[in-house]
């Protein structure tokens, strides 16, 4: 594998123009809607609902829908990308190219990667002027914006493999993605949940991500951060593992 | 040297047996066709050189690399067009062939594919997106990304298949050229008129099987020079001409039949034969055996 081949340079290129030529709908439009998610639940709950001492709820909210955009929208580059490309037939254009399955999976998760911190950043731009935000801890936002959009790059790329038709992949993303990102803490603590929820919660790795990467703007979470690192990190080895494995195989893919 | 070496090629799905131990040989340099009806496996076997698709049993390699187990070497040398007209709708032609270049790991390769362009007479659209093109503009494209790495071996899938007769010239005069220039080229082709002209040796597929391999020249030897057919509004064919018959028809003029012939000082004996026997002959011509006949016979009956 080599991530400073012209090959491997190409297909982040091709990716990441891809989803650059239509950013109405892919940076934009996202950014709008978590606007408006800031707008509709910080007007309804700010000063009904205190999570974090010092913290408004319009503050705790913020981190939350910055890293809610980064998932989405990394899930949504790599599966969109790759449905579109089998369905209409033109990723044969990349399978018969020497790319291995490395640069492949790195290309894509890479450009997915891209998409969700652009996106992430555009959020966070547009709404932290409604709270007062601090950075308590950089390094964590860093470290898991990057693990959480590297994760979600790679189930998009599952995704994308799997799925035959764009109805599947809808199910994939109705029903696996998008309960996970709103049952993950970002819009609530879990800590205000019922034992049995707080308990469930705990099983879903979207949580881990957004709690560390809330840590790093306040310097509180409902889980210690290297305990959310370790979990998050070992997450992504795992999903990777998958994706090279089926990418090897060609499962799918190469019939 | 050898470009092509196809070692004994199974693919199955489920009961169907698309390839049924395929073996080829083509050398370098040279214009090979690969022919069949629907279904034969043609495509299976070109995407199985190609990589797309994983072969049960067989050893492919292009230019001695193994496409499987040396898959990057492999496929540097190998350009492939394939028969189905995709796209990718985000990109203008220079965009894409652009990408296509870079996936190969040519950085810089605007003078070569400004010269693909030209030769495919696609310079006036290179900032067209995609979506915009003609189906033949789309064509041509695909015939040009096929090409932006320079391979030595060069395989296209149906090329012409419902293209205008402008594209056709103009694509065979390119490909022509780079077959001149040393490049192999293995073409298949629903346009056994294409095959005939461009092809110097040709390999028949029938039912994922290769019922004829052989130059072009050999092929049409073995059906014999030249053909006899005569149309008879009265009387049937002489029981000692019968051998020489490879086709016949009855219709609402008479009897019309097809004898083989291998040299025109035959024509006088059969038509002598003819008259002796009665038969009254309203039509004659002579022709001389094309590849369409050859591919019939073969797939009537499995061989010549």
């Amino acid at each position: 594998m080599n991530f400073l081949s012209v090959g491997f340079r190409t297909l982040v290129y091709k990716e990441t123009l891809r989803f650059w030529k239509v950013a109405t709908q892919t940076v934009a439009a996202p950014i709008l809607t978590a606007m408006l998610y800031l707008l509709i639940f910080g007007h309804v709950l700010e000063g009904r609902v205190q999570v974090y001492q010092d913290v408004s709820y319009t503050a705790f909210l913020i981190p939350g829908l910055v890293m809610m955009s980064v998932l989405q929208n990394a899930f949504a580059n790599s599966s969109s990308s790759l449905i579109q490309s089998k369905i209409t037939g033109n990723l044969v254009f990349v399978l018969l190219t020497p790319l291995s399955h490395w640069e492949i999976f790195s290309a894509y998760v890479l450009a997915a990667m891209v998409r969700g911190i652009v996106v992430g950043f555009g959020v966070f731009v547009v709404t932290a002027w409604f709270g007062h935000m601090s950075f308590l801890a950089p390094l964590w936002i860093a470290v898991f914006a990057l693990l959480g959009a590297a994760i979600l790059g790679t189930m998009g790329l599952i995704a994308g493999i799997w799925a035959e038709k764009f109805d599947q992949l809808a199910a994939f993303q109705n029903f696996l993605i998008m309960p996970l990102t709103f049952l993950s803490g970002v819009f609530y603590s879990i800590h205000s949940l019922p034992p049995f929820w707080l308990t469930i919660s705990h099983l879903n790795p979207f949580f881990y991500m957004i709690d560390g990467f809330r840590y790093g703007f306040f310097g509180q979470s409902d889980v210690n951060p290297l305990i959310s690192f370790s979990i998050v990190a070992a997450f992504l080895v795992g999903l990777s593992l998958v994706a090279i494995r089926l990418l090897s195989s060609g499962y799918r893919l190469r019939h | 040297m050898t470009a092509i070496q196809i070692s004994n090629v199974e693919k199955r799905y489920g009961t169907l047996q698309a390839l049924g131990g395929v073996s080829l040989t083509i050398e370098e340099g040279e214009f090979f066709g690969l022919l069949g009806p629907n279904g034969a496996g043609k495509t299976t076997l070109i995407s199985t050189v190609a990589g797309l698709i994983r072969p049960d049993n067989g050893k492919i390699t292009i230019h001695g690399h193994d496409v499987t187990g040396d898959f990057r070497a492999a496929r540097r040398k190998l350009g492939v067009v394939p028969q189905e007209l995709v796209f990718d709708p985000f990109f203008t032609v220079r965009e894409t062939l652009r990408l296509q270049s870079g996936y190969f790991g040519l950085h810089n390769n605007d003078a070569w594919i400004d010269e693909v362009m030209h030769n495919l007479d696609l310079t006036n659209k290179a900032d067209t997106n995609m979506r915009a093109l003609s189906g033949g503009m789309k064509r041509r494209v695909l015939v040009a990304q096929a090409l932006v790495h320079k391979p030595p071996v060069i395989v296209l899938d149906e090329p012409t298949a419902g293209v205008d007769v402008e594209l056709r010239q103009t694509l065979w005069q390119f490909i022509t050229r780079l077959n001149r220039e040393g490049h192999t080229v293995v073409l298949t082709t629903h346009y056994l008129e294409e095959a005939q002209a461009m092809c110097k040796r040709v390999a028949m597929l029938k039912g994922g099987k290769v019922v004829a391999l052989d130059t072009m020249a050999a092929l049409i030897r073995r059906i014999s020079g030249s053909q006899l057919i005569v149309n008879m509004p009265q009387g049937v064919i002489p029981e000692g001409l019968r051998p020489l018959v490879i086709h016949n028809e009855t219709g609402e003029h008479g009897h019309r039949y097809t004898l083989r012939i291998n040299e025109y000082s035959e024509v006088e004996g059969i038509l002598a034969r003819l008259r002796e026997g009665g038969a009254v002959i309203d039509e004659m011509q002579l022709q001389q055996a094309d590849l369409e006949d050859i591919f019939i016979q073969i797939m009537d009956k499995g061989t010549v």
